[in-house]
């Protein structure tokens, strides 16, 4: 179980009902590790800044993140979290392992940028 | 000065000992900010299980944190977290902090609790395959080395126990130690040198990660001969110990060769005003315990000091 306050995907019907009903999202796939909670712990801190982002977790265990770890653009990853930003159900990048507040914010602003931030 | 961001104390650092400075402060009625380059929590976030926190029975370092950053903002603590220092002036009655959100942020008071860190590396290659075959947890990315050969760069029992803890995926793990002796537990080193996967490299160290996509190898030195020699490998899992967050201040307050925070029994540094608490001053044992009765007693010395600066 993630311990975080994003919201936690547990299904891969779930997580395709997100992607469907929201236009850029971020979900965080992984566990309870130091490598995964400064991840999670940035998203819940630019949540409300980034309004216009649906910032989820999903974790790396359940069967149903499959929908994650079969993503081609994760094949070569070895390092958890797997993070995946989607727009309009897309994927638009993807990282493996801890990132800096600053390696997030620049790809949200990056990726997402056609919508204005809050 | 800013009346609106003068603080009568700045915390840097928002592990235990910041949190614990902070809830103190603030319940004493002392306007305190707390300022983090990280996520709040510091190492404390990244222990799975803590059993042994006196009053509770079982929490994971994430939900203490939690707590403890919830305990802090109802008593009127500001926080700030995930945010760079881009200056800081510790001398003379004022003292000030630039962040890197443009703001310039004062106080009477400053206690220093950056906690501390994994160490790396710092070759080349080193962050381009982090998460592509660099690892610094065996326990978050082991899995992904099922049947693979690695190597495992340290010799203190992380890195020992660690490189056991990874044969259970690898076919194959290398230990790389700088040294010709292990600094880990006799029963530890036993145990690794009876293993069949595990091989050792003694007098040797990493100079460079290489690959495409993904590590594919590592370039190691040989101390005795100086040569250096290309050597394949899967992924590289680094475990040489922690190191003081304290290269910020390094001279601006006292601190000893191991770049630790230098302080009196009150918490008191050299510089009037400021104090130091947790992982980062000197000190021999470093627990979330011990953090939070450092962050207790600086708390409880800056009000003292408040006090009688004001009166």
């Amino acid at each position: 179980m993630l311990y975080t306050n994003l919201k936690h995907i547990e299904s891969a019907d779930e997580h395709a009902k997100i992607l469907s009903e929201n236009e850029n999202v971020m979900v965080i796939c992984g566990r309870m590790g130091p490598m995964c909670i400064p991840v999670y712990g940035i998203a819940e801190e630019i949540e409300d800044e980034y309004k216009n982002v649906k910032f989820c977790d999903m974790e790396f265990d359940n069967p149903e993140s499959r929908v994650i770890r079969n993503l081609p653009e994760v094949s070569g990853f070895m390092g958890i979290p797997f993070t995946i930003y989607y727009k309009n159900g897309k994927v638009v990048k993807a990282t493996s392992s801890i990132q800096t507040k600053a390696q997030v914010t620049s790809i949200l602003d990056k990726e997402f940028s056609a919508t204005v931030k809050a | 000065m800013n009346a609106k961001n003068h603080y009568d104390a700045i915390v840097i650092g928002a592990g235990p000992a910041g949190l614990s400075a902070g809830i103190y402060l603030s319940r004493a009625r002392v306007k305190t900010l707390i300022v983090n380059e990280g996520t709040v929590g510091g190492q404390m976030i990244l222990t799975h299980e803590i059993a042994n926190y006196p009053g509770v029975e079982n929490i994971s370092g994430y939900q203490l944190s939690n707590i403890m950053k919830k305990q802090a903002k109802t008593f009127g603590c500001d926080i700030k977290s995930n945010i760079e220092i881009e200056s800081l002036d510790l001398v003379g009655k004022t003292k000030s902090i630039v962040l890197s959100d443009g703001n310039t942020y004062t106080s009477e008071t400053v206690v220093l609790s950056p906690g501390g860190r994994s160490r790396t590396l710092g070759v080349m290659g080193e962050d381009d395959f982090k998460g592509k075959g660099i690892s610094y947890c065996a326990t978050c990315d082991g899995d992904f080395f099922t049947d693979k050969e690695i190597i495992v760069v340290g010799g203190g029992n992380t890195a020992i126990e660690e490189a056991i803890s990874l044969t259970r995926y690898a076919s194959k793990v290398t230990i790389v130690h700088h040294s010709d002796y292990f600094k880990a537990t006799d029963y530890a080193i036993k145990e690794a040198r009876n293993h069949p996967k595990i091989n050792f490299l003694m007098d040797s160290v990493i100079t460079a990660f290489n690959g495409h996509e993904n590590l594919e190898s590592v370039e190691i030195k040989d101390l005795k001969t100086n040569e250096t020699n290309l050597f394949k490998t899967d992924g590289a899992f680094v475990f040489i110990g922690y190191m003081s967050n304290t290269e910020f201040i390094s001279n601006k307050v006292g601190l000893n060769k191991w770049g630790e925070i230098i302080v009196e029994s009150d918490m008191s540094t050299n510089i009037e005003g400021v104090y130091a608490a947790g992982d980062s001053i000197a000190k021999r044992f470093r627990q979330v315990t011990t953090a939070v009765a450092d962050g207790t007693i600086a708390a409880l010395a800056v009000a003292e000091y408040l006090h009688e600066k004001n009166n």
